[in-house]
């Protein structure tokens, strides 16, 4: 493919993404809120629009139109910058996340997915890393003991479960051998027994499955470890002084990260856009995507199905988890998955 | 194709900023942090020398001297909070009694 | 070109981000400062073709040290730094001899450059598996040892940051 051509499809693929996940993203609240609402005996939003399904709309209209109330004595370029980071690097993971096969239109061929790096993984781990910032500068910025309290808590539990996250993966690259998440998925092809699709979670990957999953739900902030911003605890934790479309940044860098999280999984765990491909060309290149939406699908609702279902940990209970039961319990895997490769091979 | 040389330069001048700062200072966490930003540029030499010779020992270098740092950063800070509790000064001047 | 533009770029964002850091007077945003720098390193190393090293910069070094940083800075809170007593002479001779020298090696280091002496972008690659290759095989022993330096550390650091009871 030449210059201009890989330039246009690859804008048009950007642009197409962050269309999509914005408004997956949009529909993840709304989602949220009608089942939470389900789990709790009661109907969740339902006046808007025909089943509630306009309410992101009234959503979006109302943190535009509500007063935006800068507190005086912010450090105000750190305050400006804190939910701008925290959604830019959300919305960042997208750039390396394999949504489906290949697809070949007019005889250009390009993957779904808006660039195949060779150390994918990496880039994922590492703006997750960087996404800290966000939530230590919001903190920090807004000059309050509430804010600073709960931004402090909020970063030594995210690089806590960063920790066992990261290493819950080792399993996962010793059964794929790279770290390009296109690469991952397509070590997950075939099947073994005839029918059980070859997923590293057939694979023996259960542990840290069970591992990646409660990393990811501290990682995002989400119930049961949502200490830091919980509303009964700390007021609002980190976002306390921000009002209006800086809140909403927060809000949707959270629901962002939730999806990436998703995305994560389905592609390291499940088997990614895998799954029984038929029919005419068109179907054939709509059917990945469909599963892989499907697999995502599933993970947001196990999300929400535990927020409306467990009670909140205690901040030590929440640390000591992730320091005493899964860091020792991804170092198992590891070493375990390691003994049997080298064991068969 | 960018000569070696300007890497090494690049190198050079963030390295003179780290020696400069870590003089200069007197917050006890920005000395440390011109600590970090030399070893820095001690890796981008490393990686610049990599490619140029065509061996990847370059890479493992820099992946033990960040290491180590990791490791520096980890107990240097825990020092700096021990002395902190005591001193009740983050100023590096005031640190300057045996005995407080 | 692109090379060229790319490198300047980013080295000068590097060389702001450390002029930053002197400048700065409040710590926190000298310790922002230096996430800058190691950022545009970071995209510096992918210049050269070190994509694991890059990934490792930002998760280990920008995404961990440096939040360690930031946490020390935010939990003891000392405020603004103070100014030192200045010293005249240090500025009369310091700046212009810095200068000098700095043009020196330039000059010294531009000198020796022959024409098979520049890096194409890219041009080693770095890849995962083969840095891992020369990690187990023949570095294991510093690779051993380091590990054994990092649960030092974690037990001093444990150690030393512990309250009096």
């Amino acid at each position: 493919m030449d210059t201009t051509a890989f330039v246009l499809v690859s804008a048009a693929k950007t642009a197409l993404f962050l269309a999509i996940l914005l408004g997956v993203v949009a529909y993840t609240v709304l989602l949220e809120r009608k089942l939470v609402g389900r789990i709790q005996n009661r109907w969740g939003p339902s006046r808007v629009g025909p089943f509630g399904l306009l309410q992101p709309l009234a959503d979006g209209l109302k943190f535009i139109f509500k007063e935006d109330v800068t507190p005086p004595y912010v450090n105000r370029p750190l305050y400006l910058l804190a939910p701008l980071l925290s959604l830019s690097l959300a919305l960042t993971t997208i750039a390396v996340i394999p949504v489906g096969g290949w697809i070949d239109i007019k005889g250009i061929r390009t993957p779904v997915q808006i660039t195949d790096v060779g150390v994918g993984l990496l880039v994922v781990l590492g703006i997750t890393s960087i996404a800290v910032y966000g939530i230590a500068l919001a903190g920090w910025a807004s000059n309050s003991k509430y804010s600073l309290l709960g931004s402090l808590r909020a970063c030594a539990q995210m690089i806590s479960y960063e920790v066992a996250l990261g290493l819950s993966l080792i399993g996962v690259l010793i059964l794929s051998g790279t770290f390009s998440l296109r690469g991952i998925v397509e070590a997950q092809q075939g099947t073994f027994l005839g029918f059980i699709p070859n997923w590293n979670i057939f694979r023996g990957q259960i542990v840290a499955f069970f591992v990646y999953l409660c990393a990811a739900y501290a990682e995002t902030n989400r119930v049961p470890f949502d200490l830091p911003e919980a509303e009964t605890e700390l007021v609002a934790g980190y976002h306390t002084e921000y009002s209006a479309m800086k809140f909403a940044m927060f809000f949707m860098a959270e629901y962002a990260n939730m999806v990436t999280v998703g995305c994560l999984a389905t592609l390291l765990f499940l088997g990614g856009w895998l799954g029984p491909v038929f029919g005419p060309w068109w179907l054939q290149a709509i059917l990945p995507v469909f599963w892989f939406g499907l697999k995502v699908f599933f993970f947001l609702f196990l999300y929400i199905w535990v927020r409306g279902t467990l009670p909140r940990f205690r901040y030590d209970q929440l640390m000591a988890f992730s320091w005493k039961v899964l860091f020792p319990l991804a170092i198992a895997n590891a070493v375990v998955t390691a003994l049997v490769v080298a064991l068969k091979s | 194709m960018v000569p070696l040389p300007y890497y090494l330069i690049l190198s050079a001048i963030l390295f003179a900023c780290g020696v400069a700062g870590f003089l200069f200072k007197r917050n006890i966490i920005t000395i440390f942090m011109c600590i970090e930003l030399m070893l820095n540029a001690v890796n981008l030499a490393f990686i610049a020398f990599s490619t140029h010779w065509g061996q990847l020992s370059g890479h493992v270098f820099v992946f033990f001297v960040m290491v180590v740092a990791a490791a520096e950063a980890a107990v240097g800070l825990a020092i700096i909070i021990a002395v902190f509790r005591t001193r009740e000064t983050l100023n590096v001047d005031r640190v300057n009694l045996l005995k407080l | 070109m692109l090379h060229y533009a790319l490198f300047f770029i980013f080295a000068a964002l590097a060389v702001g981000g450390a002029l930053n850091l002197l400048i700065q007077r409040h710590p926190i945003s000298s310790a922002l400062s230096l996430v800058v720098v190691m950022g545009a390193l970071a995209v510096e190393y992918l210049l050269l073709g070190a994509e694991f090293v890059a990934a490792v910069q930002v998760i280990v070094y920008a995404g961990a040290i440096m939040v360690l940083f930031v946490f020390v800075i935010m939990l003891l809170n000392a405020g603004e730094e103070e100014r030192a007593g200045r010293s005249r002479v240090a500025l009369l001779f310091g700046l212009p001899g810095l200068v000098l020298f700095g043009v020196l090696i330039s000059w010294a280091l531009i000198r020796i450059n022959p024409a098979s002496n520049r890096v194409a972008i890219g041009a080693l690659h770095g890849p995962p598996d083969q840095i891992a290759r020369l990690l187990f095989q023949p570095f294991l022993l510093p690779f051993e040892v380091t590990s054994v330096l990092i649960l030092i550390a974690i037990m001093g650091a444990v150690v030393l940051a512990r309250r009096e009871r």
